[in-house]
């Protein structure tokens, strides 16, 4: 059979939609209710050779999803709670579709799982963050990522019509995980007794009714004449305990401008230069260049134009782009231009305006874009030089970095002052990472008590020495050595194996305590990768390979 | 309290000697009498039925006449007599010694197989539960009665198999098999033509030709199966569901019968005026129940139904009396698909094309059906001939479910449905109709106006026999 390997390179990937282009989800609204109703279009895959039959998904409709929850957050502030379901009548979710997992190629699926997860972290954090709180309205058999989609939501409701159930069949049909957080999240967000767990991951048919409540695997279930009424019930009380404004108005996410233009990727604030021959992205984020509006009012005026999130959602679309569209690109380089002061009075804008509800977006959103960076599989440097305005919630990307490097003093004939950089209060606190910390913590493992030392620079531009003390950057060459340095940094990287380097960085990013963040990212989807590799699921007789043609997988016995 | 198992519960399982099985079955047999009551023929509960009872599998015993009422029926536990040495014969495990219990790796799939062929049983009985009150005879109401205990026996017979093999969950899943309740918006039964209403005899008749019939290709096909006692328990059933479809062919043709005679004697095609049904409306009728009834088969190219065929689980029709490999995992099988604003038939794998194939069997068998009957047609001299629709004609399941086909087979746009498919289908007006003529007639040897008597009455008894009494 002729084989659709499923990557990047032939059709770029979008993730820049809207709802009037949705294929697959609707979306409407009641008072501070939401419906997001999965109705997923069978011919609307994303590549040809499979069909998403029975609400399964792929990329294309978890692209929609993640548009969907982030315009509930922006554009519809009067939204306090979410009701997610099935359009369909006779089934709420089937999971990721297996013949899409089947033909596609071992990046195609890592970078699919991840986008995922990382859309389903996003609802958590709309529930727990934006007080946007969302109820899965599970009203019909509801599988493997259908569960696992359930599972991100604050509070599950169930069908009780002695066939409506909830499964995680992947390891008995698969042989692979329920890889999207599911196995994570049964033990440390439901707090399913591990024993029961075990069993519940390992019948295909699942589990309904009484057993699926007494077992903590949803909340509640109803007869299936109530389950609307109900739902509605429990997405008004959720409703009410949200401090989300009841009289604002939401800001419209507009069509993000971007343009590609042979090897580069330009946006407002953010541009990439791509080299393929190297692979290496150069990514120039340029800072505002008029100072921000004085009012949270006139910040909501500005809207999408808003700096702050115009950044935000630049950075979010490119790193996608890069991920899913440049495969071979492994390399991520981050350089700023701009005026320091200038982002220092957005970040304190963000500060003072934080209660208001577009601001506390804002700043969520930019939490999430920097989660993106420190999950991505590439290695990431940041270069910081004279003309630079890494400050406050740019710093961030410094800190992100796999490594930094700060010119020390200034190039021969240019004369603008020596690189510095600078924090302000967003760098303590406003964008912790999976692990729960800040990135600035992350780096002071060692000794906690030293955070609050650094701090007390905030404010203060520090040279290459004073960044360097304060353990903000890597090295610090001077104009004699920068070009030999940082060119032998990035060519020697480039030579490794991707492999081993992304191993390498992302045991190395977090550091610290585990969270469920930390688990799914690093624990459940190391080995759901590796077993994405294994002969056991994706050999000739792997489960994965043959399911779908009735043949039975052969499995190699032997304990690994 | 000691219970005589073997005399209440007929049985060929050592039922007296199986305490796990009479553990779950002190628990599930009052619960499945008080189901009967509820759900069971309305207001006939304390007739007496002239009603065949199975004491045991051999010729003498499968068939005992006598008058019983319902309640009172014994319904029994058989399984076809052990094939010695019966071998798995398809799939994976061919030619592994049949499975004598549940293999663990299977015993989610085979209860979910069980539970769903289980789950029809019952259904039907509530489809029809309200029937009796308009019977056309005391004959029909005999065989209507008789398909009901069956239906009910057929329950007993996939409970004993998860109370028997399933442990606790096939506990569970017995006891909702007494939950479900065809048409109800909270518990449905699990397929959708066993939650269609079965409003009047006509559709009675319709029903046990057409869905039974499905039935017979589903037992048949899991009477292959290589664990045994699934296998021996749908030997058994199909000895029944004969009767059923018996019920079904014979109630159409008698009520073709009848219509033809009319035509004929008065010369008429209006044999509505005659309390008759007309033919054309016998065919949209036939439209409706085949098209509902290939929907059973499910997706024409199924995942599920190759793997239950790897599994050694379920079978095709006849499959011992197939010459081929019996494993197919290279073979083809030709299913018809859609092609531009047609259909031709393409080369799928023959493992996932299994549901089609099984289609394809039942729609052979109907279609024998519907020649008899135009056999009766004909012998009345007259120009009409009753035909199956194409198969993708009114499906609600599968590749042409997203089409509007007209029973000839043309793919047409929705205005065109809109427009024809009173004539295609019955309309309401054809069904309060048919529902008119439905008056109870309870004098031993007469008939009601629409339907002919039979060519002979049950068990050698005569037509004018009082199959149902006080």
């Amino acid at each position: 059979m002729a084989e659709h390997q499923t990557n990047g390179a032939s059709h770029p990937v979008d993730f820049r939609t809207e709802p009037s282009q949705y294929k697959h989800w609707k979306l409407s609204f009641d008072g501070a209710v939401a419906t997001l109703a999965m109705d997923v279009k069978e011919d609307g895959g994303l590549r040809p050779g499979y069909e998403l039959k029975l609400n399964s998904y792929d990329l294309g409709v978890d692209i929609e999803l993640h548009d969907a929850i982030q315009r509930l957050r922006f554009e519809h502030p009067e939204i306090r709670s979410v009701v997610l379901t099935s359009g369909k009548e006779r089934i709420f979710c089937a999971g990721a579709n297996i013949r899409m997992l089947n033909q596609s190629a071992h990046g195609w699926k890592v970078n699919f799982c991840k986008f995922t997860n990382e859309t389903r972290n996003g609802i958590e954090d709309a529930t727990n963050e934006s007080k946007q709180t969302y109820i899965a309205a599970v009203n019909g058999p509801c599988a493997g990522g259908g569960y696992e989609l359930a599972l991100a939501a604050d509070y599950i409701l169930m069908a009780d019509d002695g066939n409506t159930s909830v499964s995680l069949p992947e390891v008995p049909l698969l042989a692979v995980l329920p890889g999207t957080g599911g196995l994570t999240r049964l033990v440390d967000k439901r707090m399913v007794r591990r024993d029961r767990a075990d069993f519940f991951c390992t019948i295909e048919e699942g589990i309904k009714g009484k057993r699926a409540v007494d077992w903590r695997l949803v909340d509640e279930v109803v007869p299936r004449t109530r389950l609307n009424e109900v739902v509605r019930e429990r997405a008004q009380e959720m409703a009410a305990k949200s401090d989300r404004p009841a009289d604002a108005k939401g800001i419209a996410l507009s069509k993000l401008e971007r343009r590609i233009e042979g090897d580069r990727v330009a946006y407002s604030h953010v541009e990439a230069r791509i080299d393929r021959a190297k692979g290496i992205a150069e990514i120039t984020v340029h800072g505002p260049k008029v100072a921000p509006p004085a009012t949270a009012e006139a910040i909501q005026a500005q809207g999408d134009q808003f700096w702050s999130l115009a950044f935000a959602r630049e950075l979010d679309d490119l790193i996608l782009h890069l991920r899913t569209n440049e495969e071979t690109v492994g390399m991520w380089v981050f350089r700023s231009e701009g005026n320091a002061d200038l982002v220092a009075a957005y970040d304190a804008a963000l500060e003072q305006h934080k209660a208001h509800w577009l601001v506390r977006e804002i700043r969520l959103f930019l939490k999430r874009v920097f989660k993106r960076v420190d999950v991505s599989s590439r290695s990431i440097f940041a270069l910081i030089e004279p003309g630079s305005c890494f400050t406050g919630t740019l710093l961030e990307l410094v800190v992100a970095s796999d490594r930094s490097y700060m010119l020390d003093g200034r190039m021969d004939g240019d004369n603008r002052p020596p690189a510095t950089i600078r924090m302000t209060p967003m760098n303590f606190g406003a964008y912790p990472m999976g692990n729960g910390l800040s990135r600035i913590a992350s780096r002071n493992l060692d000794n906690p008590s030293q955070v609050e030392v650094i701090k007390q620079q905030i404010g203060n531009d520090l040279d290459a020495a004073a960044a360097d003390e304060a353990g903000l950057v890597t090295f610090t060459p001077d104009d004699i050595d920068w070009e030999d340095e940082v060119r032998i940094a990035i060519e020697e990287r480039a030579a490794f194996s991707p492999d081993a380097l992304t191993g390498m960085e992302a045991s190395l990013r977090f550091g610290g305590p585990e969270t469920m963040e930390t688990k799914i990212f690093g624990r459940l989807t190391a080995w759901q990768n590796w077993i994405f590799q294994r002969p056991n699921a994706v050999g000739d007789q792997g489960a994965l390979k043959l399911y779908g043609t009735g043949q039975r997988a052969a499995y190699d016995r032997k304990r690994v | 309290m000691a219970i005589d198992y073997s005399s209440l519960i007929p049985n060929n399982v050592n039922l007296s000697d199986n305490r796990r099985l009479q553990r779950a079955l002190e628990d599930w047999q009052p619960k499945f009498l008080d189901w009967w009551s509820d759900m069971g023929p309305a207001g006939f509960q304390a007739r007496e039925a002239y009603l065949r009872t199975a004491i045991s599998v051999d010729s003498q015993g499968w068939a005992q006449f006598g008058y019983v009422k319902m309640p009172d029926y014994r319904w029994g536990i058989f399984l076809a007599e052990p094939e010695a040495d019966r071998k798995v014969n398809f799939g994976d495990h061919k030619g592994e010694a049949a499975w004598q219990e549940v293999p663990g790796e299977y015993r989610g799939v085979l209860r979910r197989l069980i539970v769903t062929q289980g789950d029809t049983e019952p259904a039907s009985v509530e489809q029809q539960r309200l029937l009796g009150q308009t019977c056309p005879s005391l004959y029909d109401l005999r065989n209507l009665f008789q398909v009901n205990v069956e239906e009910g026996r057929h329950l007993w017979a996939m409970v004993y198999l998860l109370d028997a093999y399933f442990g606790r969950d096939g506990r569970e899943e017995a006891e909702a098999l007494l939950q479900r309740r065809s048409g109800d918006d909270d518990k449905p039964r699990i397929l959708g033509a066993f939650n269609e209403k079965t409003p009047d005899w006509l559709s009675f008749y319709m029903f046990t030709f057409f869905t039974d019939r499905d039935g017979k290709f589903q037992l048949a096909s899991l009477a292959e199966s290589g664990f045994d006692p699934l296998s021996r328990t749908c030997r058994f059933m199909l000895t029944e569901e004969a009767h059923h479809m018996f019920v079904g062919e014979t109630g159409v043709g008698r009520v073709i019968q009848r219509t033809c005679e009319i035509m004929r004697d008065f010369k008429t095609d209006d044999v509505r005026k005659h309390g008759a049904i007309d033919l054309p409306t016998l065919q949209k009728y036939l439209n409706f129940h085949f098209s509902v009834s290939v929907d059973l088969f499910g997706s024409e190219i199924s995942t599920n139904a190759a793997n239950y065929y790897t599994m050694g689980i379920k079978g095709r029709f006849d499959e011992t009396r197939i010459g081929d490999d019996h494993k197919l995992t290279d073979a083809a099988y030709k299913v018809l698909e859609i092609d531009g604003d047609g259909f031709r038939e393409k080369e799928e794998a023959a493992l996932t094309a299994l549901n089609e194939r099984l289609r394809d069997d039942y729609v052979a068998d109907c279609a024998r059906g519907v020649m008899r009957w135009n056999q009766i047609i004909k012998r009345h001299g007259i120009d009409f001939e009753l035909k199956l629709p194409h198969r993708a004609f009114h499906r609600q399941i599968g590749q042409f479910s997203e089409l509007r086909v007209d029973p000839n087979g043309r793919i047409i746009g929705q205005a065109e449905w809109d427009a024809k498919h009173h004539e295609w289908l019955p309309t309401d007006e054809d069904r309060l109709y048919v529902i008119s003529l439905m008056k109870p007639v309870t004098e031993p040897g007469k008939f009601a106006s629409w339907v002919a008597p039979p060519a002979r009455g049950i068990n050698n008894q005569p037509v004018d026999f009082e199959y149902v009494r006080a």
